[in-house]
């Protein structure tokens, strides 16, 4: 379980660093957000959430049937869009308004 | 950056609070509400807005009384579901209190499923439904309203201060930068949660912390609470938890929600085999792949596409894997299966009875110090409701006594905190340890999984086992006793490894000392494997200079007080 960080997007501004449970995400020598140690992640999609500039890209580990998706976070207003992309398929967008409870 | 000392910020609180979670946010609130003029200081070990056991989410509010139900009911399904190994005051002092907990987290922002009525829409008798994404910015953004209330994120407690008259406060060191952190008060509330990571986990390689309980829970109150003498509870009850394969994504969401039922690899439904309980869900799935039938799945095969979606969603709000899976993988719910398994053991107050003995009041045995959430035993199936009914409960209990506990001895306090800021300084200056703290973890998860009944064991141990686990453990926690740290990053680490070593010093006592077996879904006790109508008491533990010392305790059926007498 693991979060991949994209150096280009990451601006620096540390939410992610602040709102990791497991204190795992580092800031780098230009300020930059680090995962020091991925396998360390628990998974929780905390930092996905917080980051606002779509720098955090969340996969599931080889060990656990990974097959290099990667899933993205953005928020629109109340409404969480969970972008998927996999390797040869239409990009997938799951929207879930905050308003909105779950059915399950 | 190694030096030869740490800076050192030293802090008064009538009231701390260890731990930020769910328990520990609501205790905070409900005393600074309640007393406008008590300062109040809360230490976090990551942030409080997305730390402990909600910084994922929660996809539902598991602990509520459903119209036409009753709080005793609840007693009674929490006693039948831990075999009877329980405390009624505390289940009941809970219970009475899901109810407002709920309505006043909708009051801070959640939001709840609701009929056309106004009324909560509820899933079964005990659960409701919610949107529970943001659960934690929310518990948050109340607890930051409070002026009297001061958060320090990102410091991490190791050791609680004993005085003669008893714990007036905590030490502990920031995990980002070279400081410790010695904290005086007069009342102080242990809510750091459970532990996880003694035993190896089902994926114990790169996805090793993607596990069911926060990997960064680590028994740290259990282990300062062990530490000072504080009497600890059924240890030995384990939590299994039957989870999704790899994601170890929740089962209840699919079993509850779209009434999916367990099925073996035959397709045969076996769950009436081994009994509806928790622990006999967690043996089901076991002992079905232990027989050759497994692996076991909850038959989804066949739900609508709408439900899907709808799956998908409560997913991303909880546990964002198992959508991520079944997108990934191609296979859908509604077009396979979803294949379940156990975990490793953990020990959780909140799921099963593990943790700090209180009286109904949540004193813990030891003077001005209280405890609420996970950290408390005697009282499963507390969830999320439960949790911060403990933490109102609690702080309740530190506002009437705060007036007759004594004040700091700070002189006493100088020197016990002292000897613990010299050991944090002595890891940083000491040169490199032989072993490295991850080697050390590695070798205590294999020697639990091995002999103290993890899944490689099949949750089974006998007394030979545990006694060669008890001495690896022994053997592990001198290790780590010279252990050192390039920087504070590697003494959390540090600090970690310690406490669940100390909790494994106290699980593996309990384990020895419950001659039956009363939860096979948790562990089985190969020495005595059926349950054992005798055993119908409270395996109890305090550690006096270093060494756990076991005392029964007999149950307080029809008890609706409980007050410490020796």
């Amino acid at each position: 379980m693991s979060i991949r960080i994209d150096r280009n997007l990451c601006v620096g501004c540390g939410a992610c660093v602040e709102a990791c449970p497991g204190n795992l995400i580092k800031r780098d020598y230009k300020g930059k957000a680090v995962l020091k140690r991925p396998e360390e992640c628990w998974g929780c999609a905390s930092c996905l959430k917080e980051c606002r500039f779509k720098a955090v890209s969340y996969f599931l580990g080889a060990d656990i049937g990974g097959q290099g998706a990667l899933m993205q976070f953005e928020r629109d207003g109340d409404v969480s869009h969970w972008l998927v992309s996999i390797a040869g398929r239409e990009p997938i967008d799951i929207a879930v308004d905050r308003h909105c409870a779950n059915k399950y | 950056m190694r030096n030869d000392g740490l800076k050192l910020e030293k802090i008064h609180a009538d009231m701390l609070v260890i731990g930020g979670g769910a328990a520990g946010c609501y205790a905070a609130i409900t005393a600074a509400r309640l007393n406008p003029n008590l300062r109040i200081l809360v230490l976090e070990k990551a942030n409080v807005r997305r730390s402990g056991c909600l910084a994922a989410g929660v996809n539902a509010i598991n602990a509520y009384i459903v119209d036409n139900h009753t709080e005793k009911e609840y007693l009674e399904y929490v006693r039948w579901d831990a075999e009877k190994i329980i405390r009624d005051d505390l289940v009941l002092s809970m219970a009475k209190r899901f109810n407002s907990v709920a309505r006043n987290l909708e009051k801070m922002g959640l939001v709840f499923l609701k009929d056309e009525n106004g009324n909560y829409v509820s899933r079964g008798k005990r659960n409701v439904k919610i949107n529970g994404e943001n659960i934690k910015p929310i518990l948050t953004a109340e607890l930051l309203r409070y002026e009297n209330i001061s958060v320090i994120n990102h410091v991490n407690v190791t050791d609680l201060l004993l005085g003669e008259r008893g714990v007036c406060g905590a030490v502990g060191f920031a995990v980002n930068y070279e400081a410790a952190f010695v904290v005086t008060a007069r009342a102080t509330l242990v809510a750091t949660g459970g532990a996880a990571g003694m035993y190896r986990p089902n994926n114990p390689g790169f996805s090793r912390h993607k596990m069911w309980y926060p990997p960064f829970n680590t028994g740290a109150g259990y282990a300062m609470g062990a530490r000072v003498g504080a009497e600890m509870t059924s240890f030995e009850m384990r939590f299994v938890a039957q989870r999704c394969k790899d994601t170890i994504a929740p089962t209840g969401t699919i079993a509850l929600g779209v009434g999916a039922k367990e099925v073996n690899a035959k397709g045969e439904t076996y769950a009436s085999r081994y009994g509806l309980s928790t622990s006999g869900r967690a043996q089901g799935a076991t002992t079905e792949a232990l027989e050759g039938r497994g692996p076991c799945y909850l038959q989804t095969v066949g739900i609508s596409s709408e439900q899907e979606d709808d799956l998908c969603r409560a997913y991303l709000n909880m546990a964002p894997a198992q959508t991520l899976k079944w997108l990934e993988s191609g296979k859908s719910p509604s077009h396979f299966n979803v294949e379940i398994e156990g975990t490793e053991p953990y020990i959780v107050g909140g799921h099963t009875g593990s943790g700090y003995w209180v009286d109904t009041s949540r004193r813990t045995t030891i003077p001005g110090l209280y405890a609420a959430g996970d950290v408390v035993g005697g009282a499963p199936k507390k969830f999320v409701t439960g949790s911060m009914a403990e933490g109102e409960i609690a702080a309740e209990a530190i506002l009437g006594d705060l007036p007759a506990l004594p004040e700091v001895d700070n002189e006493i306090l100088t020197s016990l905190s002292q000897d613990k800021i010299a050991e944090y300084s002595r890891r940083m200056t000491d040169g490199e340890s032989l072993y490295d703290v991850f080697e050390l973890e590695e070798a205590m998860q294999k020697n639990m999984d091995n002999y103290a009944g993890g899944i490689s064991a099949k949750y089974r141990y006998n007394e030979k086992q545990l006694t060669i686990a008890q001495e690896r453990i022994a053997q592990l926690t001198k290790m780590a006793s010279s252990l050192t740290a390039r920087d504070m990053d590697e003494m959390l680490h540090i600090y970690e490894l310690i406490d669940r070593l100390t909790v494994c010093e106290t699980l593996i006592p309990h384990l020895k000392a419950r001659h039956e077996t009363r939860w096979p879904g948790f562990g089985v006790n190969a020495d005595y494997p059926e349950r054992n109508d005798e055993c119908e008491y409270f395996v109890n533990s305090r550690r006096r200079n270093g060494v756990v010392e076991i005392v029964k305790r007999p149950l307080t059926v029809g008890k609706e007080r409980y007050e410490h007498t020796n």
